[in-house]
């Protein structure tokens, strides 16, 4: 049977929620499922942890070292946690593609970037070419597959679960050449961009930060998260967290509402998944109107408004 | 102070990819190639970082067949001065090619690794990293500013939560996001320069580099069509189609 070791995320001292789609993935692996937090103090994310339904174990590995989420202090104890694992799984989030790769070559095996599907314990669909090309991929089981979640893919496990919670400690030499100074958080009351069931973005078409307030406040109105494509992002009207795509936030809302964006293929990489996706832009030929549920041709700065005042 | 910077051959990203109908991979003849845009992102670094004095050198670097010269001859217009290219046919994966780095790296004594954070054909994100945990060396992923200064640099990634800084001893790998520079448009001059600058090529073989077990592919598919949906007319009809699914 395999025996799973999912690496955990924390945000803000909270468990991160992709680690519930994590969990969801091992499941369908199938097997003994371990979650390991890193941090100085993960007892809150330890206790959401161990509730994640099919978890049999959460490990806690606290330290002064382990403050900040740092790919080259977390990769040499992961190494060695993953002693008798026959998978290591992280989330594919920032921390997860960061760390993921610094496991895998230190146990010699190539990583299995974001999996969608699990076939077997060792073989599993993953997006190539902005999603475009799927591909199965088989792994050699030995000595362990590394990979990375495509938390679009799956649906969180449920919360009822009553694990047991250990601390576990590491004698792994840590390097000293990486140092934290400094995490400049966007702080939000909205909802997360990438747990959220309802999106709105914008695009290039807004014009400007202050043009964006019609999407926040739409996205207020239908208690959505707001996110935007590259060009907003790169045009400064938002910032970078905010962005979809093939090198954004991959993400499944239930609705997501697009204003005044093209419908590159990059950006479509990070909405395939949602359920039903809804475009306003003025170009009835944008290609954003070929994935599409509901398209409405008009010009933004009318349509979105009078959206919000008739929801 | 050197800087080698990796830089891939792939489907240039306007192009639609077309999946094989028998699955053994995706339509890659008379399909149009350039360099990975990430990688476009960490020559131009490499160049700036030059222009400003903090390096000296700067060496470009690619796996691949005897078409990759195009990419390097790119890197060389972009201000590279020379270029090495492993010349290896067929599919090379990440750890395979973070080893062929790694070894270039050392026998370079290069202080800085600048690669991309994705190639845009395999989208693994992962050659970087593998080549600073070879290497036993600090990595800074996802670069939105790099500042070079003495032994160190200091780097803002772009994270989930926003922007984080982290200072590296160096040498380091450094892995490049989009928003670190618009990379410049190559002009007739340099690209004819280019031609001139030295091109190394070299073999795993040469770099002891052992290709080790890789992923085996089963098969490409095409993903998942989405069902062309309807238009609406008005905000009205956006309205009620909304609410029939649901959805508000
Ligand atoms: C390596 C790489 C990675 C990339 N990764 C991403 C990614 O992760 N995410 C991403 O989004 N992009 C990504 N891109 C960029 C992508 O190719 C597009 O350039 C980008 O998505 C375009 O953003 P946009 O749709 O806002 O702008 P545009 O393409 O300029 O589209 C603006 C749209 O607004 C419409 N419009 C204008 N005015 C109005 C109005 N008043 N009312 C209604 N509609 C209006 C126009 O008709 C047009 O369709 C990437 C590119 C590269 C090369
Ligand atoms: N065959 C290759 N030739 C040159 N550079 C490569 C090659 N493979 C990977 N890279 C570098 O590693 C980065 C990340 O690639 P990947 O891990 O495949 O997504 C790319 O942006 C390149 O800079």
């Amino acid at each position: 049977m395999s025996k799973i070791l999912v690496i955990g995320e924390i945000s803000d001292g909270k468990l991160n929620s992709g680690t519930a789609k994590v969990v969801a993935a091992a499941a369908q692996i199938k097997g003994d499922i371990t979650v390991a937090l890193f941090g100085a103090d993960v007892s809150a994310a330890a206790a959401d942890a161990a509730k994640l339904d099919g978890v049999t174990k959460v490990l806690k590995i606290e330290s002064a070292a382990n403050a900040n989420p740092l790919a080259a202090v977390y990769a040499p104890q992961i190494v060695e946690l993953a002693a008798g694992y026959s998978h290591v799984l992280f989330p594919g989030t920032a921390f997860g593609k960061d760390t993921a790769p610094r496991v895998a070559a230190r146990l010699g095996v190539q990583q299995v970037s974001d999996i969608m599907v699990a076939h077997s314990p060792t073989s599993f669909d993953r997006p190539t070419y902005a999603g475009n090309a799927i591909v199965t991929v088989e792994a050699p089981a030995a000595p362990a597959i590394v990979a990375t979640v495509r938390l679009a893919s799956f649906t969180a496990v449920g919360s009822s679960a009553n694990a047991a919670i250990e601390s576990a400690s590491s004698s792994a030499a840590l390097p000293s050449h990486t140092r934290f100074v400094k995490l400049e958080a966007q702080k939000s009351e909205r909802p997360d961009l990438q747990a959220a069931a309802r999106v709105v973005s914008g695009g290039r078409a807004l014009g400007s930060s202050d043009a964006f307030k019609i999407i926040y406040s739409l996205a207020d109105k239908m208690g959505a998260a707001v996110g935007a494509s590259r060009a907003a992002v790169d045009s400064g009207y938002v910032p970078n967290d905010m962005q979809v795509g093939q090198t954004g936030k991959i993400i499944a809302p239930e609705l997501y509402v697009a204003a005044g964006i093209s419908g590159a293929i990059q950006h479509l990489a990070g909405i395939k998944d949602a359920r039903t996706i809804v475009a306003i832009n003025k170009d009835a030929e944008a290609p954003i109107f070929e994935v599409a549920d509901f398209g409405l041709v008009a010009d933004l700065f009318t349509a979105v408004p009078e959206l919000e005042g008739k929801l | 102070m050197k800087a080698l910077v990796s830089v891939k051959r792939v489907v240039d990203y306007n192009v639609r990819v077309q999946v094989k109908s028998d699955g053994s991979g995706v339509i890659t003849e008379g399909v149009k190639h350039s360099m990975n845009p990430f990688d476009e992102i960490a020559m131009e670094e490499a160049v700036r970082l030059k222009e400003k004095g903090k390096l000296t050198e700067i060496v470009a670097i690619t796996i691949g067949g005897a078409k990759n010269e195009e990419t390097l001859r790119s890197a060389l217009a972009f201000g590279a001065d020379r270029a090495i290219h492993i010349k290896e046919e067929g599919d090379v994966q990440p750890l395979t090619a973070a080893r062929a780095f790694a070894a270039a790296l050392k026998k370079e004594g290069a202080q800085v690794f600048f690669a991309g954070k994705q190639a845009i054909d395999d989208d693994a994100n992962q050659t970087g990293q593998m080549v600073a945990a070879l290497l036993d060396i600090a990595q800074a992923t996802f670069a939105s500013k790099v500042e070079l200064d003495g032994g160190k640099a200091v780097v803002t990634r772009e994270v989930d939560a926003g922007l984080e800084t982290l200072e590296v001893d160096l040498p380091a790998v450094i892995t490049t996001d989009l928003r670190l520079n618009e990379p410049r448009y190559l002009k007739l001059p340099d690209i004819m320069k280019a031609k001139k600058k030295p091109i190394e090529t070299v073999t795993f073989a040469d770099l002891g580099v052992e290709k080790g077990a890789a992923l085996t592919i089963s098969k490409t598919s095409a993903p998942p069509k989405r069902s062309k949906g309807i238009m609406v007319k008005t905000v009205d009809e956006l309205v009620s189609a909304l609410k029939s699914k649901g959805l508000v």
